[in-house]
């Protein structure tokens, strides 16, 4: 695991296009093991294309740019690459698969993980044993692991099932997009405990959000406003409470005329 | 062989016609080409047959020679010239088979590895002669002498006709008779070899039969019977097959099945298929022309069929169940996999005929590369199956732009007071899903696998458990190249 204070991830002037659309500009940020970066912005202004990008979406095209973790160029590898290199992306909308149970699903992906750590494999029980601890903290059922993924999850607990696995795989970066949606209070807190968990072991989150509540839980490191396809503005938690006074940078503009 | 064709007494031999005593001074192993009335008699004589059986290979034989050969399923098969077979051959001796591991296709080896097919049954599935010590301490003998304690007759079908007599000549021909379709007339004229199960009243058999275990399993041949009896309050759960891919010289196997149910059976026939699909243009498969049929003769009767479907160059089979006693029930569970250039029109039928009959169909189907796969099914309820309930689930997924599936569900019922239900889906892995695998870490191929799997899972829950595991495995191994 990567100590504190490492820079971990590098992101230099990165432009990224959905079809003919040119979402993002020109988008730069670092962040250090361990920081909690919340990234704010109006709806459309690019916010999940970002987290996209650094998985490695097929939908959405690198332009120009650098983007790499722990001084590996991410936008070489392929998306199990960029995840086997520790990078985890929550989803704002995670896809069901039908007939494919949860256990199955994560153990799988654990030990594509693990493999790539040279560490060794999981079996079947390990898992259960490992899953149910952690699915108890996080007040996810434990019959859920039974259940195929996110087939007929509302949409809390398709995220409480993300923040499960986040906390099975151990990432060095987790991008969480809108990982509060549809969560209710003990979902909240969950969700700022693990954060909290994590990121004292040195797991670096970018976290996406509109939501102020949610970003004063979790009480970041630093916030960023992506508007325009760019980095508009950072600042501290302070940004935050003033985004939700004034609104955002481009609601602003368009108001003052 | 040229050397042979310029010897003068070899020569004119070979240019008599075959008359009943066929030439006994060149030990011939095979049958040369050809099908007519004295290959039958050959073929009925070097097996020992009684003189009923003779009589049913040529009324067969005579019945085929009047079909015309079916050409109503869109499957695009090259003429086949059936003068050009050669229908009997002894056994392979094992000992013409490799000496050990060593001598065997690395590549066979690497797909045994993939299949997690267990160390000590490679070399078996390759054709190694196994020690006869090995073989004795394995299951083989325990099982034999487990299934005599129960009185459960488990042989080839060779050994039943020397053996049994009187119960194959009640009960064959009776599910699929001589005259059904062209094929299984021709293999009711020139069938080899198959299974023989024989389970007495009330006995549950005391494990799964395997035709892996059977005496002779190698040499099934290329028309294959079997036929299975379980008398009323028995039960059997058989298996067929196995994951392990399977070449043959012979092209065409068309192959016979036959289950019969009493009173409170139930035979559940499990089917794991993976026969030389061709190369990746499709040449040099295997043809899979099987019929499958099993009568649920007496009251609260059950027949299961299972199947796992994913070699053969062109699979043709609609394993089927006659639903003749009251309260009596049928399932068939299928998954069928077709790639690069595969061709599949499969299904089944479900015939009502009882009071209270019931059935249900799960088929998935799934396509990748350039191959085409049919799913045709009938339920059909007659004027006397009164209260009849069926429900069919039928569901397609396509890998890649270049495969095609279709569907021919026929309902065809009489009364009012049937209720037949039918449910279709046509999916693609949706790129989202697959992308969401990777992104835990999965390679598309592994994700592809997991995602089949999902797809499948109602299916594999109904086989029994090793074949469960093996399936899993081969469906992932069978798919390979379809995404990426």
């Amino acid at each position: 695991m990567t100590k504190q204070g490492d820079k971990l991830l590098e992101i230099r002037n990165l432009a990224v296009q959905a079809g003919d659309q040119r979402v993002l500009e020109s988008v730069s940020i670092d962040i250090d093991a361990g920081e909690v970066v919340a990234i704010m912005g109006a709806n459309g202004s690019g916010k999940s294309t970002l987290g996209f990008a650094l998985a490695g979406h097929p939908r959405y095209e690198v332009v120009g740019g650098e983007a790499s973790l722990a001084g590996v160029d991410l936008l070489a590898m392929e998306p199990q690459d960029r995840a086997r290199a520790g990078l985890f992306l929550s989803f704002q909308s995670p896809p069901d698969l039908p007939g494919v149970r949860n256990n199955l699903f994560m153990r799988t992906s654990l030990n594509a993980v693990l493999e790539a750590r040279n560490e060794e494999p999981v079996d079947a029980f390990d898992f259960l044993e490992r899953a149910k601890g952690i699915a108890g903290s996080i007040d996810l059922p434990a019959a859920f692991l039974n259940r195929p993924v996110n087939e007929g999850f509302s949409g809390g607990e398709r995220k409480r099932n993300e923040l499960l696995q986040l906390a099975m795989l151990a990432p060095k970066l987790a991008v969480l997009d809108e990982v509060d949606s549809g969560m209710d209070v003990d979902g909240l807190r969950a969700i700022v405990e693990t954060i909290n968990r994590m990121r004292a072991q040195g797991t670096a989150f970018l976290l996406i959000s509109h939501s102020l509540a949610m970003v004063e839980a979790v009480n970041p490191d630093r916030v960023a406003e992506l508007d325009g396809g760019r980095i508009a503005r950072t600042g501290s938690l302070d940004l935050a409470r003033e985004i939700a006074r004034t609104g955002f940078s481009r609601a602003r503009e368009s108001v003052e005329g | 062989m040229s050397a042979a064709h310029d010897d003068p007494t070899i020569a004119q031999t070979l240019a008599r016609p075959y008359p009943h005593g066929f030439v006994t001074d060149i030990d011939s192993e095979t049958l040369p080409p050809g099908l007519d009335e004295s290959t039958i008699r050959e073929i009925s004589q070097r097996k020992r047959e009684p003189e009923f059986l003779l009589k049913r290979r040529l009324a067969a034989l005579e019945h085929w020679m009047t079909m015309p050969h079916p050409d109503w399923a869109k499957l695009r098969i090259d003429p086949i010239d059936f003068q050009a077979l050669s229908y009997y051959s002894v056994p392979k001796s094992l000992a013409d088979g490799p000496k050990d591991l060593s001598e065997v296709d690395p590549k066979l080896l690497e797909t045994y590895e993939k299949l997690n097919i267990p160390l000590h049954e490679r070399a078996r599935l390759a054709g190694v002669a196994v020690d006869a010590v090995f073989d004795s301490v394995s299951v083989g003998t325990t099982f034999r002498e487990q299934l005599a304690a129960a009185g459960v007759i488990f042989c080839s079908f060779s050994h039943a006709v020397e053996n049994h007599p009187e119960l194959i000549e009640r009960y064959l021909g009776t599910v699929v008779p001589l005259g059904d379709n062209f094929y299984a007339a021709l293999n009711s004229a020139v069938f080899s070899d198959g299974s023989f199960v024989y389970i007495p009243e009330g006995v549950r058999c005391p494990m799964e039969l395997s035709s892996y275990f059977r005496i002779n399993a190698r040499n099934t041949g290329q028309f294959e019977r079997t036929l299975i009896i379980a008398e009323p309050g028995s039960e059997v759960s058989y298996l067929e097959g196995c994951t392990a891919p399977q070449r043959d010289e012979n092209q065409l196997h068309a192959a016979v099945v036959e289950l019969i149910a009493h009173d409170d059976a139930f035979i559940k026939y499990s089917t794991v298929q993976n026969w030389y699909p061709g190369d990746e243009e499709g040449r040099g498969g295997i043809y899979n022309f099987v019929t499958k049929r099993g009568l649920c003769a007496g009251a609260r009767s059950r027949i299961s069929w299972t199947q796992v479907e994913t070699g053969s160059a062109i699979t043709w089979k609609y394993p089927s169940v006659v639903l003749r006693g009251d309260d009596s029930n049928g399932e068939f569970h299928s998954i069928a996999v077709t790639h690069h250039r595969q061709q599949a029109d499969t299904g089944t039928k479900m015939i009502h005929l009882g009071k209270r009959t019931t059935s249900r169909i799960v088929s998935k189907g799934i396509s990748a590369g350039h191959s085409q796969q049919n799913y045709r099914g009938l339920v059909r309820i007659a004027p006397t199956a009164q209260g009849a309930h069926n429900n069919t689930q039928c569901d397609s997924l396509l890998i890649g732009g270049e495969c095609g599936a279709a569907t021919y569900p026929y309902i065809d019922t009489a009364r009012t007071d049937a209720l037949v239900e039918h449910e279709a889906t046509t999916t693609r892995i949706s790129e989202d899903r697959l992308f969401y695998c990777q992104q835990r870490g999965m390679d598309p191929e592994e994700a592809t696998g997991l995602i089949v799997g999902g797809f499948c899972q109602a299916v594999l829950e109904e086989l029994p458990m090793e074949f469960a595991l093996e399936a899993r495995a081969l469906l992932s191994v069978s798919l390979e190249g379809a995404v990426g």
